[in-house]
């Protein structure tokens, strides 16, 4: 692919509407988006949260939340802010070497709380590390409270340490996992 | 805007992004948006063993405001363009 410039014209650099993308602009250079003079450029279109969540569309994601929730669904709608809809949700919970899956069904999540969206591979998704294994979803909750506790225990010491010594801790009043 | 032109000149190069939970990523930039959200491809994911979840994922999105770093490839970043573009306050 073409190398971008830095310098790029402003007139051009902000296409909303993904239908009008993907149904009128040729991707790819050549289109009648290119400066006149500097470097070739890739159509602006290209570089939007629209372009890039479109080819996730209607595919089997992991959604990772900012709370530490790990959500595998489909994806059927999404705006420009990352909201989110997902159909066929289910949640994996973790704990230990232990996982459990529980069916969740439909999620519309507001994009703040969106940490990151991977594709799963079916070639591989059932390939799952053979260091954990599946057990009873009642058995790998109570493991996660315990862990949750306990990392909130620790948390509290680090944070209660850290601001003695006049540092603000790492995302304070957020909660990321 | 800067920045955001700056990613854009990165793509289809290989780069490591550490986001705020400390997972690591290595992967070739894609894609970024106004945003700086970014999509990786052929995802690597460093100390998987501490993320099961991510063990089958190929490629990803990845939401701008909860990245912490992005490592680059040194010898692709022009230092003397950026800053110039940088004091040209565009």
């Amino acid at each position: 692919m073409e190398r971008l410039s830095l310098n790029d014209s402003p007139a051009n650099a902000q296409q909303r509407n993904s239908q009008q993308f993907s149904q009128q602009t040729p991707l790819g250079p050549g289109g009648q988006n290119q400066p006149t003079s500097g470097p070739p450029q890739l159509p602006p279109q290209m570089f939007t949260t629209a372009a890039q969540l479109l080819d996730l569309t209607d595919k089997k994601l992991v959604l990772v939340l900012r709370d530490g929730r790990k959500l595998i669904g489909v994806l059927r709608s999404w705006d420009q802010f990352a909201n989110l809809f997902f159909q066929d949700t289910v949640e994996r919970i973790y704990a230990g070497n232990l996982y459990a899956d529980v069916p969740r069904g439909v999620f519309l999540v507001r994009g703040e709380n969106v940490l990151l969206l991977g594709e799963v591979d079916l070639d591989r998704e059932d390939e799952i590390p053979t260091t954990i294994t599946k057990a009873p979803f009642e058995e790998v909750f109570a493991l996660k409270k315990k862990e949750d506790n306990q990392r909130k225990t620790g948390d509290k010491k680090r944070y209660k340490e850290l601001s003695a010594l006049g540092f603000e801790p790492e995302h304070s009043g957020e909660i990321l996992f | 805007m800067l920045f955001f032109s700056f990613f854009k000149t990165l793509t289809n190069q290989t780069v490591t992004i550490e986001l705020k939970n400390d997972i690591r990523v290595r992967g070739i930039l894609k894609s970024v948006d106004q945003y700086l959200n970014i999509k990786l491809d052929d995802v690597e994911v460093l100390d998987l063993a501490q993320y099961p979840h991510l063990s089958s994922v190929k490629n990803m999105f990845i939401r701008g405001s909860v990245v912490r770093y992005v490592m680059l490839p040194r010898s692709e970043v022009d230092v003397g363009l950026l800053e110039d573009a940088t004091r040209r306050g565009k």
